[in-house]
């Protein structure tokens, strides 16, 4: 019974890989899209929308991703160290979500403080 | 950590209690141990001086209030998160799509949306929470209004129902 035990963790390994690198594709997906939004976007308002799906999409599922793979390899390790690891990916997390909307709102602050207007369509169309 | 019912709240930033330096502290050796994962007496030595130190830094600069450990709000942000990030995926989503539409169908827009909070804190966590969720930038805070620039039409109506603002509002507790 012991190669069925066998087969059972290497096919929960297998469904952590999978599901890791399906975050981490998805993430560098909404990564590209934020640098598309960058470019086809009008102002610089607007493209602050861009660089949000980075922000939030992109770094949130890559980083999910390598957390999935901490996990990986803190079940077939001995030691502490990749759930040491998947705390600090937790914290960075944490701090990327207060840091980038500052930083975001920071810039959108400062552009306004400066004069720059917003190029606003009229509310009419389409 | 058992969220009380109703924290009484202390009358100003200005009282120090003791109680959130002894949070502060051991959310402090917390970190030092998960961060550097040494167990080594000696250097357990000098994380604990470290901690003291830094604890007794900020009594000193008088930022161990309310702000600097927000117990009061309890363990009701846990569950505004998992709210919030179910919206900013769907809010990614959303823009993604416009996006990539060939035809980049966006309408621009700035909207006033009234913040209800009473404390700073709260107040910050509503506009970085807008500012989180791609399609909406909070830009500017006039007195109780937060200024907001909307990449479409649905994210300002998303932001308009103000339900983003009840939320946060009710992290402050249900009593007031």
């Amino acid at each position: 019974m012991r190669t069925q035990g066998a087969l059972l963790v290497e096919l929960l390994e297998l469904l952590i890989n999978v599901l890791s690198w399906i975050c981490l594709l998805t993430g560098s997906f909404f990564s590209v899209v934020g640098g598309i939004g960058l470019l086809r976007l009008p102002d610089f308002y607007s493209r602050l929308h861009g660089g949000g799906i980075t922000d939030t999409m992109g770094a949130g599922m890559i980083i999910l991703g390598l957390l999935l793979q901490a996990v990986l390899t803190g079940l077939v390790a001995a030691t502490v160290t990749p759930w040491l690891i998947a705390a600090k990916l937790i914290m960075v997390f944490f701090f990327l979500m207060i840091t980038s909307p500052s930083s975001c709102h920071a810039l959108a602050q400062a552009a306004l403080q400066d004069g720059l207007q917003p190029k606003l369509p009229d509310q009419t169309d389409s | 950590m058992t969220a009380p019912p109703a924290p009484p709240r202390p009358a100003q930033n200005s009282v120090q209690p003791l109680r959130h330096s002894l949070v502060l502290l051991s959310v402090l050796a917390i970190f030092w141990l998960l961060w550097s994962g040494h167990t080594e007496p000696l250097l357990l030595t000098f994380g604990a001086i470290s901690c003291l130190v830094v604890t007794a830094l900020c009594r000193r600069m008088q930022i161990v209030d309310d702000e600097g450990a927000p117990l009061h709000l309890g363990l009701r942000p846990l569950v505004y998160a998992l709210w919030l990030g179910k919206e900013v995926i769907e809010a990614n989503l959303h823009v993604t799509r416009r996006i990539l539409d060939p035809r980049l169908p966006i309408q621009p827009q700035l909207i006033r949306l009234k913040a209800s909070q009473t404390g700073d804190l709260t107040r910050v966590i509503y506009a970085n929470s807008i500012t989180l969720t791609p399609g909406t930038v909070s830009v500017d805070i006039q007195g109780e209004e937060i200024v907001v620039h909307a990449l479409t039409r649905t994210a300002a109506d998303e932001d308009k129902s103000g339900e983003m603002d009840r939320r946060v509002t009710r992290l402050e507790g249900s009593d007031r």
